[in-house]
């Protein structure tokens, strides 16, 4: 079933699908950053992918682009997921925000902007949501240390 | 001339009506609320961050750390997501797969006690919160039996379970279930029929499907809204798929109509559990998948092979094939997912928590805005919300 989507998707936007990976019977499909409202707007009208579950950003330090923005889609009707994924670069770190489509991303974003530091353009309220409003850095980075920044990193215990 | 100037003022986050550290900033105008912005992250401790150093075992005690009031979930989630990271979920056996699912509704029931005290509290029902803890306190005790403990749970292993049911287990269980219909009817007899009940809560918090929808509310507070979307029924897991059971819905949407839900979602975990109690059979409780799960310890003991074999997975873990999973369970506050990917390391290389609460609580402005200072509260209460699990 989510194959047909996938097809279709591809047939509709051939320029903006990027990849399509099957792994233990689940479909994640890369899609250029450029398009990702435009794929989502589709995904929810025409698809029925009517739910967007869970927003969040991947860091993969030292690959080109560094970062991902995953989207795991549902379809209430016929109890399908689909996972999309957008790659953005360390250097423009943004993408267009979601929020048009599913008002739920509103703080799925604003986390992912929190933890990782991938701005959403337009999004209509974005601050940091976990970490207090003045911290400074992104948490979820890998470059960012485990025990915070200016501490000594764990020795383990002495006794 | 009229005056129109609205006030500001501030709601948590030690405030005993957030149910945690919740702040919210409301803006009245009189006793009406014109805006509300909720404000999380005070019990933020980087759970995510703190599984990618750690091997998929060790992070597991770590997740029923989310929602604090429903451990055995959080467990059964991440349990979940690894084995099928890991492409073992058929291994698994039968016994392992009747107890999951008994003690993931048992702990259904105690995280909706939890729900019915303190949102009947909120609402001036004092009476109902000591009953409703007087019964949780049994569930207590039989985490505390099967587990060893009465919160931090750490049952599940992947795989499987950590060890087999204590010795007359079932026995309590089984008064536990016979008693707790009983139970639920006092809290009804309480409650459902109270004039003061009635008024604080019907069209109270109304959201329609569409919103719901929208905003991405699961569980209960979108069943109630008339989606009828139970993952336990709709993507069934841990057998899920065997057993007979109702999704209850309700089409009004309000906190009453999430009130009954709720109590009739505890009778139907009631016989979910009675039916588990039925198909228990005697068997193993780890899957025989060497490479991820511990040997038995009665032959880490006699066994060179086996103490050499539970020193390798203790120490370097077991390593997954790269790729990504998604799992979704329906936890007692909506739909829990844990979105793992592997890099073909021993550790995760990201765990992302779909936490309910914190979608859930995204619906909350929408809900209040417009209605009475006093709604907030019951609002906030009906909509189950765990700080620990928001907050991660």
């Amino acid at each position: 079933m989510s194959q047909a989507v996938v097809a279709k998707l591809k047939q509709e936007y051939p320029a903006a699908v990027v990849d399509v990976v099957e792994h233990r019977g689940e479909t994640t499909v890369t899609v250029k950053k450029e398009d990702i409202v435009t794929v989502c707007t589709y995904l929810k009208n025409e698809a029925g992918y009517n739910f967007l579950c869970d927003l969040c950003g991947v860091d993969y330090l030292g690959v080109e682009p560094r970062f991902m923005v995953v989207y795991n889609l549902y379809n209430i009707a016929t109890k399908e997921r689909l996972r999309l994924k957008a790659a953005v670069t360390e250097q423009n770190c943004c993408i267009d925000t979601v929020t048009g489509v599913w008002s739920t991303a509103n703080w799925h974003e604003r986390e992912c902007w929190d933890m990782f530091g991938i701005r959403f353009n337009h999004h209509p309220d974005l601050r940091r949501i976990l970490m207090p409003a003045d911290w400074v850095g992104y948490p979820l980075r890998k470059d960012y240390p485990l025990q915070g920044p200016d501490r000594q990193p764990y020795q383990g215990r002495l006794s | 001339m009229a005056i129109k100037e609205t006030m500001t003022i501030n709601v948590g986050p030690q405030h005993p009506s957030t149910h945690g550290v919740l702040q919210l900033i409301l803006e009245l105008d009189g006793e009406t609320v014109v805006k509300a912005v909720p404000h999380v992250g005070f019990l933020h401790r980087g759970v995510e961050k703190l599984a990618e150093y750690r091997s998929y075992h060790k992070a597991l005690p770590l997740t029923d750390r989310l929602d604090y009031l429903a451990p055995m979930s959080n467990n059964l989630g991440y349990v979940l997501a690894v084995e099928k990271l890991l492409g073992i979920t058929d291994a698994l056996p039968q016994r392992a797969k009747v107890i999951r699912v008994m003690l993931a509704e048992i702990t259904r029931i105690k995280s909706h006690l939890v729900w019915l005290a303190t949102h009947a509290l909120d609402i001036g029902a004092m009476t109902v919160f000591l009953y409703c803890f007087r019964e949780r306190e049994m569930i207590m005790d039989l985490y505390e039996k099967v587990s060893g403990a009465r919160m931090t749970s750490n049952y599940f292993r992947v795989g499987g379970l950590s060890l087999d049911l204590p010795a007359g287990f079932e026995q309590d269980v089984k008064a536990f279930i016979d008693a707790m219909p009983g139970h639920i009817d006092t809290y009804e007899g309480l409650l459902t029929g109270n004039a003061i009940w009635q008024r604080r809560t019907k069209g109270i918090g109304h959201i329609s499907a569409a919103a719901a929808i929208d905003i991405g509310l699961t569980g209960p507070a979108l069943r109630c809204s008339g989606v009828d979307w139970d993952l336990r029924r709709d993507n069934p897991y841990s057998g899920y798929e065997e057993y007979d059971f109702k999704v209850i819905t309700r089409e009004g949407g309000d906190t009453f109509d999430r009130y009954t839900a709720r109590l009739d979602e505890m009778r139907e975990s009631c016989k979910i559990i009675q039916q588990c109690l039925d198909r228990l059979e005697a068997g193993p409780v780890l899957a025989d998948v060497p490479w991820v799960c511990l040997p038995p310890k009665k032959d880490v003991l006699t066994s060179i092979e086996a103490l050499i074999h539970q020193f390798k997975i203790v120490t370097e873990g077991f390593k997954p094939e790269p790729g990504e999973i998604y799992q979704g369970i329906e936890a007692p506050k909506g739909e829990l997912g844990y979105y793992l990917i592997s890099d073909g390391s021993a550790n995760p290389y990201r765990m992302k928590i779909r936490p309910p609460s914190f979608v859930n609580l995204q619906a909350l402005p929408q809900m209040i805005e417009g209605a009475l200072l006093a709604d907030v509260i019951a609002t906030i209460g009906t909509l189950d919300i765990v700080l620990g699990e928001i907050d991660r």
